[in-house]
C-alpha cells in the first residue's frame, strides 16, 4: 500500500514549507548589507593610474565606441604627458578591450558598482575622476597581480558545508546578525 | 443578554427611548467596523511577512518598525491612484460591484461573538445568516467580472459561480454536523456548548469546512477566479484605485470572517484558560489563518475539473457520509461520554479520507475530463 495517494505528499509539501519558516532568510538587505563582488569583476568603473600611463593611447584604439580621448604634449624627458584623459562611461559598455590592451597596466577594471548619476554629463569621468581613490579600486579583470589582495566574494549559498557530507546540500550563508530591521 | 442588550436597557433608563435604542446599535457598528478593518489590515502585513518568511524573504520589512506602516502605505497608495473606467463596462454596475462584495463581509461579523455577550446581533439562526449573507459576495464577483466587459474578467466571474455554488453545499453540509451536536442555530450557542472543542468531536467535518471556506474565500490553492498565471488578475483587471482597494479588503475580510467563523464553530470560539476571552478569540482567528497562509505558499492551483471533481466527488459525499454518522452518534451515543466520540470520529475520518483518496484517483493519478 502506497501512501503516496492519501494526502501524505501534502503533508510532506507542507512540512517542507514549514521548515522555510526556521531558515534565515536570503534576501540581502541593499543599503545596508553589500554582497562582496567577484575578485575578476569586469564591472561597471575604470580605475586609472597617471604614473604609469605613459599616454600612448592604445586604450583609445582598442575601444570599440572610441569613448576614451586623450589628448598629450611632449614633456621635458622626450616623454608624453597626458592632458587630458576622458572617458565616457555612459556609453562604455565594459568590455574591458582597453584594459586587456593596455602594454604598461596603467587601466584597469573597477570593483564598484553603485555609478548611477543624475545627469549624462556626470558619466563623462575626466582623469582626476578615474584616479584610484578609497571609493575606486581596482579589480583583479586581467590584472592577476591585483586579484589575491582582494576580498573573497560573498556568496548567499555556503556550498562547501554540503560536499563534505557528499550531497548537495544549500545551507544559507547569514550575512549580518542584523536582520529585519527598518532603516 | 448581550452586552449590546444591558447598554440599551441602561440607556433606557436615562435616555428617551429612540435614542436608548439607536446609540447601541451605532455604538455596535462603529465596533464592528474597527474591529474588521484593525484586523484586516493585520491579516495583510501578517501574510506579508508570513509568505516571505515560507519563502526564505523577508517581506515588507521598511516602513516603521518591522515594516508594520506598509499595508497603510499600500492603502494610500490604492486610494491615490487613477479610477479607471473602461470604455465599454457597465458603468454602474461596475461601480456596484466592490460594493456587493465588501458589505455582506461586514454584515457576517454581526454574528460572531468575540466575547461571551460581545455578539453584535445574537440571532437564533445565526450560521443560517452567515451562510446565507457569505453566498452574496458572489454576487458581487460575478458582476465584476460581467460589467468589466473583459474576457479574462468574464472567465473568472464564471469560475466564481462555479466554485462558490459547487463549495456552498459541503460546508452547509459540515456546519449541519455541528447545528445537530448543538442543537442550536445560535453562535452564541455553539461557542457555549463546546466543552470539547468540535474540531475533535468532528475532525473530518472540520476538515470539509475548512477546505470548502479555503475555496469559498477564494485563497490558494483554490484562486481559480483571481489566477494570475492564467487570467490577468481574474474578476478585477479592470478594477484600479478605490475599487481595487475594496476588493483587496473584501478578499481579507473574507478571510478574517472565515477564520472566525471556523474559530467559533470548531475551535471553541472564545473559549480558553487564563487569558482574557477576546485574546483567545484572535489567536484561533490567526492561527486558522496562518494555515490558510501555510497551504497558499505550499500548494499548486487547482485545475478547474479538479476543483469540480474534489467539491463533487470527495467533499460533498463525505460530507453527506459525516453528516450521517454525526446524526447516528447523537441519537445513539450517550451524552455523557464525549470522548467515545471523540476517538469514533477519528477513526472514521481516517477512513473516509483514506478510501476517498484511493477512489479520487481516475486515471492513474490524472483526472480525466
Amino acid at each position: 500500500m502506497k501512501f503516496e495517494r492519501y494526502g501524505i505528499g501534502i503533508a510532506k509539501g507542507m512540512a517542507v514549507t514549514f521548515k522555510h519558516l526556521f531558515r534565515p532568510p536570503i534576501t540581502v538587505q541593499y543599503p545596508e548589507e553589500k554582497l562582496l563582488v567577484s575578485r575578476r569583476i569586469r564591472g561597471n568603473e575604470l580605475v586609472w593610474y597617471p604614473d604609469k600611463c605613459t599616454g600612448c593611447a592604445t586604450c583609445a584604439k582598442s575601444c570599440p565606441q572610441g569613448n576614451i580621448e586623450i589628448v598629450t604634449h611632449i614633456g621635458d624627458e622626450n616623454s608624453y604627458v597626458v592632458d587630458k584623459f576622458e572617458v565616457d562611461t555612459g556609453r562604455c559598455m565594459f568590455c574591458g578591450l582597453c584594459v586587456e590592451s593596455c602594454p604598461y597596466e596603467a587601466l584597469a577594471m573597477g570593483v564598484g558598482y553603485e555609478r548611477a548619476q543624475h545627469r549624462r554629463g556626470q558619466l563623462v569621468l575626466s582623469k582626476e575622476e578615474l584616479q584610484l581613490s578609497e571609493a575606486r579600486r581596482p579589480s583583479g579583470y586581467a590584472r592577476p597581480k591585483i586579484e589575491p589582495t582582494l576580498p573573497r566574494q560573498t556568496l548567499l549559498v555556503d556550498w562547501d558545508k554540503g560536499r563534505e557530507e557528499g550531497g548537495q546540500k544549500l545551507s544559507l550563508v547569514s550575512l549580518t546578525k542584523k536582520r529585519g530591521r527598518g532603516v | 443578554m448581550t452586552l449590546l442588550d444591558q447598554f440599551r436597557l441602561w440607556l433606557a433608563s436615562i435616555w428617551p427611548e429612540w435614542a436608548a435604542y439607536v446609540t447601541p446599535a451605532i455604538v455596535g457598528i462603529v465596533v464592528v467596523l474597527a474591529f474588521v478593518l484593525t484586523m484586516v489590515i493585520v491579516f495583510i502585513y501578517f501574510e506579508r511577512r508570513l509568505l516571505g518568511r515560507f519563502q526564505i524573504r523577508l517581506g515588507p520589512n521598511r516602513l516603521g518598525p518591522e515594516g508594520i506602516f506598509q499595508p497603510i502605505a499600500t492603502a494610500l497608495k490604492v486610494l491615490l491612484k487613477e479610477d479607471i473606467v473602461p470604455a465599454k463596462a457597465d458603468k454602474v454596475v461596475h461601480w456596484l460591484a466592490p460594493v456587493i462584495v465588501f458589505v455582506p463581509i461586514l454584515l457576517i461579523f454581526a454574528v460572531v461573538p468575540l466575547h461571551e455577550g460581545a455578539i453584535f446581533a445574537d440571532l437564533n439562526v445565526g450560521i443560517v445568516y452567515v451562510v446565507a449573507i457569505s453566498s452574496l459576495s458572489a454576487v458581487g464577483i460575478y458582476s465584476a467580472g460581467w460589467a468589466s466587459s473583459n474576457k479574462y474578467a468574464l472567465i473568472a466571474a464564471l469560475r466564481t459561480v462555479a466554485q462558490m455554488v459547487s463549495y456552498e453545499l459541503p460546508v452547509v453540509l459540515s456546519i449541519l454536523g455541528v447545528v445537530l451536536m448543538v442543537g442550536s442555530l445560535s453562535m452564541n450557542e455553539i461557542v457555549d456548548s463546546q466543552s470539547i472543542p468540535f474540531i475533535l468531536l468532528q475532525p473530518l467535518g472540520f476538515i470539509i469546512f475548512f477546505l470548502g471556506t479555503v475555496a469559498e474565500m477564494n485563497r490558494c490553492p483554490f484562486d481559480l477566479l483571481e489566477a494570475d498565471s492564467e487570467i490577468v488578475a481574474g474578476y478585477h483587471t479592470e478594477y484600479s484605485g478605490m475599487k481595487f482597494a475594496m476588493f483587496y479588503l473584501g478578499e481579507y475580510g473574507h478571510a478574517l470572517a472565515y477564520s472566525s467563523i471556523i474559530a467559533t464553530l470548531f475551535l471553541g470560539g472564545w473559549q480558553g484558560p487564563l487569558l482574557p476571552p477576546i485574546i483567545w478569540f484572535l489567536i484561533k482567528v490567526v492561527a486558522v489563518f496562518f494555515v490558510i497562509v501555510w497551504m497558499r505558499s505550499t500548494l499548486p492551483r487547482l485545475r478547474v475539473d479538479q476543483l469540480m471533481a474534489f467539491a463533487w466527488k470527495a467533499l460533498l459525499p463525505m460530507a453527506v457520509i459525516n453528516l450521517f454518522i454525526v446524526a447516528v452518534e447523537v441519537l445513539w451515543l450517550p451524552e455523557a461520554l464525549p470522548w467515545i466520540m471523540v476517538v469514533v470520529n477519528f477513526a472514521f475520518a481516517g477512513v473516509l479520507i483514506l478510501l476517498w483518496s484511493k477512489l479520487f484517483v481516475p486515471g492513474g493519478g490524472r483526472v480525466e475530463v
